[in-house]
């Protein structure tokens, strides 16, 4: 399949599918496995064609040009074939696994938390994890509890493992690029609803470096920070700030672990307001964070308290009308933004 | 067979209502109604009515994603139950949970289970309450063919066979996960097989045969009730739709299609019990009007009832708090 050189509009799934494909042809180290991340393996009558191409489609059409043997689809075994894609990387692999849903980190957790992470440390610097983590984190889609949350405050929480979170087409194509080339583990979080969202997305090669947060639209009265889905609801709720008056700057976060603190602190440094929007759980959370990190290093520049907007300390109900409430979204940002624009100096 | 004519009228209704229910799940999920995933059970009537009716209402079954089936077999309210699918506030979890959460601890359903394998483990627990506290009740614990490949079904297995705890592990073994073929996940061809490592006993049934499956049922939880420990049951079964509603199913060849057409558990249950004489077909058509009248007000109950009030969304995260 050939991959356009020029920049044009496709989907998330397609960029994170060219990310891959791209990255496959350019180093035949890179394996990718996950539970139907082709599907239909030994069906016969597919000839090793895809049942699937992943749950999402993202894997689509790669079984085709790489082959089953770098194409691999998993028994539903997490424990075994991520710490397989760990050990793997550990011994000269590049391997990306598809964990198809961040709650399914409960199936999968030590190799995560014990293993992939600690090996560089704990070996004194002699070992290299350069494995990929494809997961799907976040809610709206009615899936409930187990099948809508967002982790990455718990993976941002091990020392060794970077967390990422794209929240456009074009990020999502570059920072894939830049979580497989990247020698340490990561995890790469990929909103649920976003995959049919459409960008432009440059051609060929297209890197996003990790740890790297972008002002998505530059602003001076306020600043909201967001990441993934989150970033998308602070630029939809700046728009309607704006025809009220009030200018906001909005940081896309983009990675999660290492945190960027410069680009959030330089902006707060102007705004002299902080809104943060996060969908996880917030005790002990991204937002709880970077709050927190902005009280101690920027407290002299905050004219008002922090604001925050993330879920309630609950899981993820099934009920539409519970979920909607449940989740963040621009109405509460723009509120939350009111709120913290009508506090004092 | 030692089946009572009540016990087989009420292994036919639960089989027919499973039927029906999933059937009205899929047409109303095709016509938006039902919010998230549901996965159909239908084809696989016989063995959750199998094993259910092989329990006493005080035991306990631990269920899967694909769990109406044994909700209905186990006694749960069709009503609250589609309520539930619904995401309305009489639903059996007040809406919280869905078709993937469905759960009535009360019956003795501990669940359907987004977590594939997440079952086991929760059954052993189920076992240990009935030992230490005497209770004398059994645990089924219905998974997946795909399910076996977990981690917490082998540890669960062998923790169970060390501490001689009451539970059926019931594999459903329809011969897919999702699109993988059981013959690439699994590197033996019976799961059954894998009780001799666990030291336990292990049998192959005909899933699509209600009469196997409880018959096999009944030994198992005379064993377990008599304190001798779990046992490994696989039933070999056909799922009729896709994994999930809007599944494409590309992956299922000729000879599974043909197959599981021709292994109707409810139809080979009618020809049988007729041309025994057990039932006339009259008889059992008036079951099926039953049925699906009881299907067609659960239907109705979901849609009139209201939906949960959103301070919902903060309650239940706890016992109490401070
Ligand atoms: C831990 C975990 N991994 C993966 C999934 C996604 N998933 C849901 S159902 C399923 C297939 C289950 O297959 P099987 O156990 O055979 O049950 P069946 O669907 O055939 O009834 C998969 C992979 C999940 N829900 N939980
Ligand atoms: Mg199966």
């Amino acid at each position: 399949m050939a991959v356009a050189t020029a920049a044009r509009t496709i989907t998330i799934a397609e960029a994170l599918n060219e990310s891959i494909r791209l990255e496959m042809r350019a180093d035949p180290k890179i394996v990718i496995m996950g539970e139907d991340i082709a599907g239909g393996a030994q069906v016969e009558h597919l000839e090793d064609d895809e049942a699937w191409g992943g749950v999402m489609g993202v894997t689509k059409g790669l079984v085709h040009e790489f082959g089953r043997e770098r194409v691999l689809d998993t028994p539903i075994s997490e424990a075994a074939f991520i710490g397989a894609a760990v050990g793997a990387a550990a011994t000269g692999l590049r391997p990306i696994a598809e964990l198809m849903f961040c709650g399914f980190l409960g199936s999968c957790l030590d190799s995560l938390l014990n293993q992939g992470s600690k090996l560089r440390y704990m070996f004194g610097g002699k070992a290299m994890v350069p494995v990929t983590i494809r997961t799907m984190i976040g809610g709206g889609f009615r899936a409930a509890a187990q099948h809508a949350q967002t982790l990455y405050p718990m993976f941002a929480n091990i020392p060794g493992l970077k967390v990422v979170a794209p929240s456009n087409a074009a990020d999502a194509k570059g920072l894939l690029t830049a979580s497989i080339r990247d020698d340490d583990p990561v995890i790469f979080c990929e909103h649920i609803t976003m995959y049919t969202m459409k960008g432009e997305v440059p051609g060929g090669e297209h890197i996003v470096p990790i740890g790297k947060a972008a002002v998505a639209r530059p602003g001076s009265d306020v600043t909201l920070l967001g990441v993934s889905l989150t970033a998308v609801h602070a630029l939809n709720a700046a728009e309607t700030l704006a025809k009220e008056g009030i200018d906001a700057e909005v940081i896309d976060l983009r990675t999660v672990s290492p945190l960027d603190e410069e680009t959030i602190l330089e902006s707060v440094k102007k705004t002299g307001r902080l809104v943060i929007v996060d969908e996880a759980n917030p005790l002990c959370g991204l937002a709880s964070h970077i709050a927190g990190m902005v009280a101690s290093r920027g407290f002299h520049w905050l004219r008002a308290p922090v604001g925050m907007v993330t879920a309630p300390h609950s899981p993820v109900p099934f009920s539409p009308v519970l979920e909607d409430a449940y989740l963040p979204n621009p109405q509460k940002v723009v509120a939350a933004v009111k709120e913290t624009c009508s506090k004092a100096s | 067979m030692n089946l009572s004519q009540d016990q087989l009228r009420s292994m036919y209704r639960t089989m027919v209502s499973i039927r029906n229910f999933e059937e009205t799940v899929k047409q109303a999920f095709a016509k938006g109604h039902i919010p998230g995933f549901v996965h159909l059970y239908v084809g696989e009537e016989a063995i959750a009515t199998g094993v259910c009716s092989a329990l006493r209402s005080s035991d306990t079954i631990t269920s899967t994603h694909r769990g109406h089936g044994h909700c209905i077999a186990k006694g749960c309210d069709m009503n609250s139950m589609m309520a539930e699918i619904y995401g309305k506030a009489t639903g059996l979890c007040k809406g919280k949970g869905g078709s993937m959460h469905i759960a009535d601890v009360g019956k003795g359903m501990l669940g359907a289970n987004g977590i594939v394998g997440g079952g086991p483990p929760l059954a052993c627990g189920a076992g240990l309450t009935s030992v230490v506290t005497g209770s004398g009740d059994v645990c089924a614990c219905f998974f997946g063919d795909g399910a076996c490949e977990q981690g917490t079904f082998h540890e669960s297995a062998n923790l169970a066979a060390i501490w001689n705890l009451p539970v059926i592990f019931v594999a459903e073994n329809n011969g897919y996960a999702q699109s993988t073929p059981a013959s690439y996940h699994c590197a033996i061809e019976n799961i059954a097989e894998r009780a001799a490592s666990y030291g336990i006993p292990g049998a192959v049934v005909d899933g699509t045969d209600v009469f196997a499956v409880h018959e096999a049922a009944v030994e198992a939880v005379k064993r377990a009730r008599a304190g001798q420990g779990p046992s490994l049951l696989e039933c070999k079964t056909y799922r009729h739709h896709g994994h999930f509603e809007g599944d494409q199913q590309t992956y299922k060849d000729d000879l599974y299609k043909s197959v599981s057409q021709g292994k109707d558990s409810i139809r080979d249950f009618r020809a049988l019990v007729t041309q025994h004489g057990w039932f006339t077909s009259e008889e059992l058509d008036a079951i099926d009007q039953e049925a699906r009248q009881a299907v067609e007000e659960a239907l109705a109950y979901a849609e009139s009832s209201p939906l949960p009030q959103v301070e919902e969304v903060t309650s239940d995260v706890y016992v109490s708090y401070p």
